[in-house]
């Protein structure tokens, strides 16, 4: 008896080995999925981000159709490269309110100017409350919220190109 | 001459992107005026975790979200709330990954009892080796 229990240590000391192996050859996953998913939007009302666009309230994004929220900020690269998907799901109809985060109205309007307005809203969030409101941790950061004002999907870092049939599917399912 | 005030000119330029062109949230970087508020909201800050920079908890953190959440947690503990409240507050939202002190439950539970698992084991181990000590000083007695 006493022979087998000499393996024990050497046994622990492999599964150790193992695990901590293995923990470092998996990539790192920094994502953090919002909680919100399947809730109502929390309550909040921010102000006009620039003067050609109307607030954003939650009774705005509870208006029988599904929509789309996107968190963005002229300081943030990936939202640039995301524009042109913005602009083709407007261009399919899609209803996309906006949030700005940490951003002044000159920054946000030379942005938009810059690279194109898909949003029929933009508030501004410029200590971050919403996001934290939403579970959100960063930009961009797109929400899908049906015509209750229930959170039903979010998609985190920038919308790519074969991101955008999934979301229109999203969308269809959510209406 | 010229190259030197053009370099002297770079000392005074600004990042063109930067998330800090607006000021930062009024308790960032202020702590609360009572003392007692402040060391609960300061204890509690020290608990969660940054969303930015995943290593680090909010009060070590530089990042403006972090600041962000910092004003969030003083504010609301300035308004009465318990850091407890706050805490779950940012659960619902974030899940227990955003708070370094994890409730106990389905997942968290062999976290909490190895240490006294552990322990008990080194206690029996120890036992029986002082025993069986014992027992040698005898037989060579």
């Amino acid at each position: 008896m006493n022979r087998w229990l000499l393996w024990i240590p050497l046994v622990l000391f492999s599964l150790f080995f193992a695990i901590v192996a293995g923990g470092l050859m998996r990539p790192k996953d920094n994502i953090i999925e919002s909680k919100m998913i399947g809730k109502p939007i929390p309550e909040f009302a921010l102000p006009a981000a620039i003067e050609q666009r109307p607030a954003l309230t939650t009774t705005d994004l509870a208006t029988g159709k599904p929509q789309l929220l996107n968190i963005f900020a002229s300081w943030c690269l990936p939202c640039i490269a995301e524009a042109p998907q913005l602009l083709a799901l407007e261009q399919a109809g899609v209803s996309i309110n906006g949030i700005a985060s940490r951003d002044t109205p000159e920054d946000i309007a030379n942005f938009l100017n810059r690279w194109g307005n898909p949003y029929v809203r933009i508030g501004t969030d410029v200590r971050s409350a919403v996001q934290l409101e939403l579970g959100s941790s960063g930009v961009p950061e797109t929400f899908v919220i049906d015509g209750n004002g229930v959170i039903v999907h979010q998609h985190i870092g920038d919308i790519r190109k074969e991101d955008v049939a999934e979301l229109l599917d999203i969308l269809e399912k959510a209406g | 001459m010229t190259r030197f005030l053009c370099l002297l000119a770079l000392l005074f330029t600004a990042p063109v992107m930067a998330q800090n062109a607006l000021p930062a949230s009024p308790y960032a970087h202020r702590q609360l005026d009572d003392p007692a508020q402040e060391e609960k909201a300061r204890s509690l800050m020290e608990e969660l975790r940054c969303l930015k920079c995943q290593s680090q908890s909010i009060a070590d953190s530089d990042a403006p979200m972090a600041g962000d959440m910092r004003s969030q947690v003083r504010e609301r503990i300035a308004a009465g709330a318990t850091p407890e409240e706050v805490r779950s507050w940012l659960i619902e939202r974030y899940g227990d990954w955003v708070t370094y002190n994890p409730p106990v439950n389905a997942v968290t539970w062999p976290l909490w009892i190895a240490p006294g698992v552990l322990l008990i084991l080194a206690i029996w181990l120890a036992r029986g080796l002082f025993r069986r000590r014992k027992t040698d000083q005898k037989d060579a007695g």
